[in-house]
């Protein structure tokens, strides 16, 4: 069975400052994956690579066993992306921009999941709404909705909770939790380490485009007995 | 196909919610040149036969096709980029090919659009004479569609609006206004008919025209292959910008 990521010696250059050098690593299907790191460490460029939006200088990549180069339609489809930055459409309303999102995904006539993805993260009473008008928190939840309208197996959320309340971020975190309980593969980056903790089944930290630990939580974490995931990941990056 | 139609539409409708701006204003724009020019020449002036604000009619409704056909797609790309939301796009399974035939076609709707906004508005002032139609919808479609490729790649190549702006107002205006819009070339100096020869919206404009008045400064088959010949020029270089992933993809 292919692995639901594989990454093989992916190096990726801007110019001379070398944002990955030479990342490889599995991730199994139905994981809860935490890919954790400072900033500037490369954790985004990954994602990018992975979804398409960079193209690595070298190494392989791969989902579900699909190339993100070369069988670049498949590859996408089997991925959700839910990106760092808050973007949105400003034209549309929140049912439109997954609808809208569903069709770039060649899907129509799935309103019944898109009701289901707006009632389990909170949106129901803003489905007509324009994306304008939404609050930061809100918008943070549409862009989850976007990643999720074509069922994608295998789910790659980038900071889902930056700027979120606690309030989202539980309802946020119990939906992907029945995702992942459903089998899909969760990929996470966070900087609420705590979050990572209580989610992630196993964790790789990455400092200067390079994965300087790749273990379960448990055995992170066991490590350094009495420590929490903030003292490992400190003291990883500094090379204790 | 699925995902063409959805980009597509997506990008018809997104002109449409703001078509006061999109639509109406490049009406009003034609008016007040058809206003101006009209009544300070048609008096004075008749091109082929033709009393001045009659000819200035489809040079007026051709030009509004193609400066709005490059509005949109150059625009529509260049919103998404500086805010962000392009990555909506880039992300799905949408084929280099779909994405320009979407963006384009987008762009040669809201062109048609807004030409018979402007038909329909200056129809009170100029009778409109059709002598054939079909030679109309050839260049509308086909002049639309260079503008709109032209657009993807302007939109694509621009980091910031004013660059955007300076694509705009130092290429696409000064030929789009140096074309015949507003005058026959015969009436140029030798130097600037020859010049007039080099520029691919004089044949646009000329052939849209003779759709009209069955009249124009070149035969319209001649035009009419000048046009093809640059639709399928920049077309060749915006899809293979776009399979390169171009300033889109890093």
């Amino acid at each position: 069975m292919p692995a639901a990521v594989s990454l093989v010696d992916v190096v990726k250059r801007f110019g001379s400052l070398t944002a990955l050098a030479g990342v490889s690593l599995d991730i199994a299907e139905g994981e809860f994956f935490g890919l954790l790191g400072p900033n500037g460490a490369g954790k985004t460029t990954l994602i990018s690579c992975l979804a398409g939006l960079a193209r690595p200088d070298s190494g392989q990549l791969s989902v579900l066993g699909r190339d993100v180069g070369r069988d670049y339609r498949e590859a996408r489809r089997l991925l959700g992306v839910v990106p760092q930055e808050l973007v949105f459409d400003p034209f549309f309303t929140v049912r439109e921009t997954l609808r809208i999102q569903s069709g770039y995904f060649g899907i129509r006539g799935n309103d019944d999941w898109i009701d289901e993805i707006l009632a389990n993260l909170d949106l129901t009473s803003k489905a007509e709404v324009n994306m304008r008008r939404l609050s930061g928190g809100m918008k943070r939840r549409v862009l989850v909705a976007q990643a999720l309208v074509h069922k994608p197996p295998v789910i790659v959320l980038d900071e889902p909770t930056a700027g979120v309340d606690v309030e989202l971020r539980q309802g946020l975190w119990q939906f992907v939790r029945r995702l992942n309980g459903e089998g899909h593969t969760i990929i996470l980056t966070t900087h609420y380490l705590e979050e990572a903790e209580a989610l992630c089944g196993r964790i790789a930290l990455m400092k200067q485009g390079r994965i300087v630990a790749l273990d379960t939580t448990a055995r992170l974490m066991g490590a350094h007995p009495g420590a929490s995931l903030e003292d490992v990941f400190v003291r990883v990056m500094k090379g204790d | 196909m699925i995902s063409f139609w959805t980009l597509f539409s997506k990008e018809v409708l997104r002109f449409w919610k703001v078509g006061f701006q999109t639509l109406a204003a490049p009406v009003l724009t034609a008016l007040l040149y058809l206003l101006i020019f009209g009544h300070v020449l048609d008096e004075h002036v008749a091109i082929h036969g033709i009393r001045y604000t009659g000819f200035l009619v489809p040079g007026l409704v051709m030009m509004q096709v193609l400066q709005n056909a490059f509005a949109n797609s150059s625009s529509s790309l260049i919103q998404s980029k500086v805010t962000g939301s392009i990555v909506f796009v880039l992300l799905p399974p949408i084929s280099y090919g779909a994405f320009f035939a979407a963006y384009v076609l987008a762009s040669v709707a809201r062109g048609l659009v807004v030409a018979v906004g402007v038909l329909a508005a200056t129809a009170w002032f100029a009778p409109i004479r059709i002598e054939a139609p079909l030679w109309i919808l050839a260049f509308a479609l086909v002049g639309g569609g260079v503008l709109g490729a032209l657009g993807v790649i302007a939109g694509i190549w621009a980091e910031k609006f004013d660059q955007l702006a300076a694509f705009q107002n130092f290429l696409v205006m000064p030929l789009t206004m140096l074309s015949g819009v507003f005058y026959s070339i015969h009436s140029l100096p030798d130097i600037w008919q020859s010049v007039s020869h080099y520029n691919p919206i004089f044949y646009m404009i000329d052939g849209f025209r003779y759709g009209f008045f069955g009249v124009s400064d070149v035969p319209p088959l001649r035009s009419l292959a000048v046009v093809v010949a640059s639709f399928a020029a920049v077309s060749g270089l915006t899809l293979g910008l776009l399979r390169r992933g171009w300033k889109l993809r890093a």
